[in-house]
């Protein structure tokens, strides 16, 4: 079912992708993404012998639309727990690293 | 057999109290070897199975669900327990509010066991992806219970609970519910509320139960559906008792077959199949065969548009409001001083890679990665949108067929249950087992799988499965045609 990928992705492109996603990756992790995601793209590209020409996008399935509700405000129980969660806090703030 | 339970509870044969200590006794004994839970839940189970006693006690009326224990699978918000979707990024998360469903199941009295294995953040068929290792298939342990809601399969299927919550993305009920010779419901999108459900791709997630009894599952999905202001793509008119509609009537029921479906089929899930259409039709059914041209795109266009929304969804997991956080040389598992000699102190940026690189597993970073490939600039019209164009194709062909049947029969899986590793090294294989489920997903139809007898390997008797997906919203016909064969099914 599955030819042998013509299509790959280079290494600097897996690189640039990882960047974009904010996740590290490694060098072994590199090249077997490398290898998969291409594999899985170029499976993908069967998509391209379907005529979509005058198709309409689908995104939301059932066609409700516009759903709307008073904007009010309601309270979460949850608050404290919450800020327990907190990785690292000082008082009752999230502290992170400075971003510059 | 939740009735059975609930027959037991009124007529005092058994406390609730006693019901859930069974349970948990049966999982002591059980678990080590099929690891279906990631967490047990004793103290909240106690408690509600007390309140119920205690109704009892009084002579209160006591619901159908009232003290019957179950388990949820770990994607879906608890109140107060960890939650962790099998991924380490979430080792130590504890929910701070509870899914609707839970709300749900809570004011029905149900009684929560645990939370379910699953595949990290519901990303695999087969729970090997699950970051504390994977769950066994009951009927057979060294193969897989299927996925991603393996556990909640797993745990239904060996007496572990007596129902489950899983959630289904492509497949992720029905695929284990066939592999674990139980019943597996993912409603219509939207039936159910995913309000408290670890989200993954949001236009296919949906929430269901897995159960040992068409009756069951209606009796779980009559409680958790319904609309909720959480949720705005929930449905309404969704909150009905779906058990009356179980006449194990079937006549004058028109059930398409896709004749495409059964080439190069495995001959023991063919030979199943073609009994349960013999079935259907000494029932009184009409059986027709039906053509979906567009839905063999279903699994390409699935492995667009899928990992496209998980990679907006998980990109909240990034180690700053909570989970794993990599953010200084101490907290890295892989610390070399030398390596990190250089680059002291570390950045913010780091800490989001960090986080995520040691926080998320192959599988979860291989769909982000792609998802954010197929979303970026240059490549958005050529995956993304044109995905989501053949899913417009796709809907149109069942809008068409359902002019003509009322539901669809197909296999669940195309083979019974593979072995633990045979499929790990290669992703495509491995998204093969969901192509009869995940057409489903694309269009929203509602869809169950059943157990349809079993095939022998290697001296394991393996469950098999059937599939039938019915009308948008018309849970109604799919409950009642799965039930039907229930009671008449075919003998082997």
């Amino acid at each position: 079912m599955f030819h042998v990928s013509c299509f790959m992705l280079s290494k600097d492109e897996i690189k640039h992708i990882a960047g974009l996603a904010r996740v590290g990756l490694d060098e072994r992790e590199i090249k077997k993404y490398q290898k998969d995601m291409s594999s899985i793209l170029d499976w993908v590209e069967q998509l391209k012998e379907v005529d979509i020409t005058g198709v309409e996008p689908t995104a939301h399935i059932t066609g409700s639309e516009n759903v709307a509700r008073e904007d009010g405000e309601y309270d979460f129980p949850g608050k404290s727990e919450i800020v327990a969660l907190f990785p690292d806090k000082k008082d009752n703030f999230d502290k992170v690293k400075s971003i510059l | 057999m939740i009735r059975e339970l609930h027959k037991k509870l009124i007529s005092k044969e058994i406390t609730a109290v006693q019901l859930a200590e069974e349970y948990f006794a049966r999982i002591e004994n059980m678990d080590k070897a099929i690891h279906a839970y990631l967490t047990l839940t004793k103290e909240l189970a106690m408690e509600q199975a007390k309140k119920v006693d205690a109704k009892i006690a009084v002579g209160e009326e006591i619901g159908i669900l009232e003290g019957i224990p179950g388990a949820i699978k770990d994607n879906i918000c608890v109140q107060g327990i960890r939650t962790t979707a099998a991924s380490k990024i979430l080792d130590n998360y504890v929910a701070p509010y509870d899914a609707t469903v839970i709300t749900k199941l809570k004011e029905a009295g149900a009684v929560i066991l645990g939370k379910t294995n699953l595949d990290e953040f519901a990303m695999g068929s087969s729970t090997e992806n699950s970051a504390y290792g994977p769950v066994k298939n009951p009927h057979d342990l060294e193969r897989v219970p299927g996925g991603s809601s393996g556990g909640s399969a797993a745990a239904v299927a060996s007496d572990e609970a007596m129902w489950s919550l899983g959630t289904d993305t492509g497949g992720s009920i029905r695929q284990p519910a066939a592999f674990c010779g139980v019943v597996g419901l993912k409603p219509t999108y939207g039936r159910v509320s995913r309000y408290g459900a670890i989200a993954m791709g949001s236009s296919l997630d949906q929430i269901g139960a897995i159960t040992k009894t068409v009756e069951d599952a209606a009796i779980i999905l009559s409680i958790i559906a319904g609309a909720d202001r959480m949720d705005s793509t929930s449905a309404k008119s969704g909150d009905k008792d779906y058990t009356k509609y179980l006449t194990g009537e079937v006549k004058g029921l028109r059930i398409g077959i896709v004749k495409d479906y059964f080439q190069d089929l495995n001959a023991d899930v063919r030979a199943s199949l073609e009994k349960v259409i013999e079935t259907y039709k000494k029932l009184g059914a009409e059986v027709k065969e039906i053509e979906l041209p567009m839905a063999k795109y279903s699994l390409s266009v699935y492995y667009i548009i899928m990992p496209c929304e998980v990679s907006s969804n998980l990109a909240k997991f990034d180690g700053i409001k909570y989970g794993l956080r990599i953010n200084d040389a101490n907290d890295d598992p892989n610390f070399s001083a030398k390596e990190d000699a250089n680059c002291l102190p570390r950045t913010l940026l780091e800490t989001y890679l960090d986080s995520r690189r040691y926080g998320l597993g192959a599988e979860v970073k291989r769909r982000i990665m792609l998802g954010t490939y197929a979303l970026s600039s240059g490549y958005y019209e050529a995956y993304y949108l044109r995905a989501q164009k053949v899913r417009t194709l796709i809907k149109k062909d069942f809008e068409k067929a359902f002019q003509e049947v009322d539901l669809i029969l197909t296999p669940t899986t195309p083979t019974p249950a593979f072995k633990l590793g045979e499929k790990t090294d290669n992703p495509l294989e491995m998204y093969l087992a969901d192509i009869f489920t995940v057409t489903a997903n694309i269009v929203g139809v509602p869809a169950i799988s059943v157990p349809c007898g079993s095939v022998e390997v290697e001296g394991k008797k393996l469950p098999l499965g059937f599939q039938l997906m019915g009308k948008w919203f018309d849970e109604e016909n799919l409950l009642r045609a799965a039930h039907a064969y229930e009671i008449h099914p075919h003998t082997n």
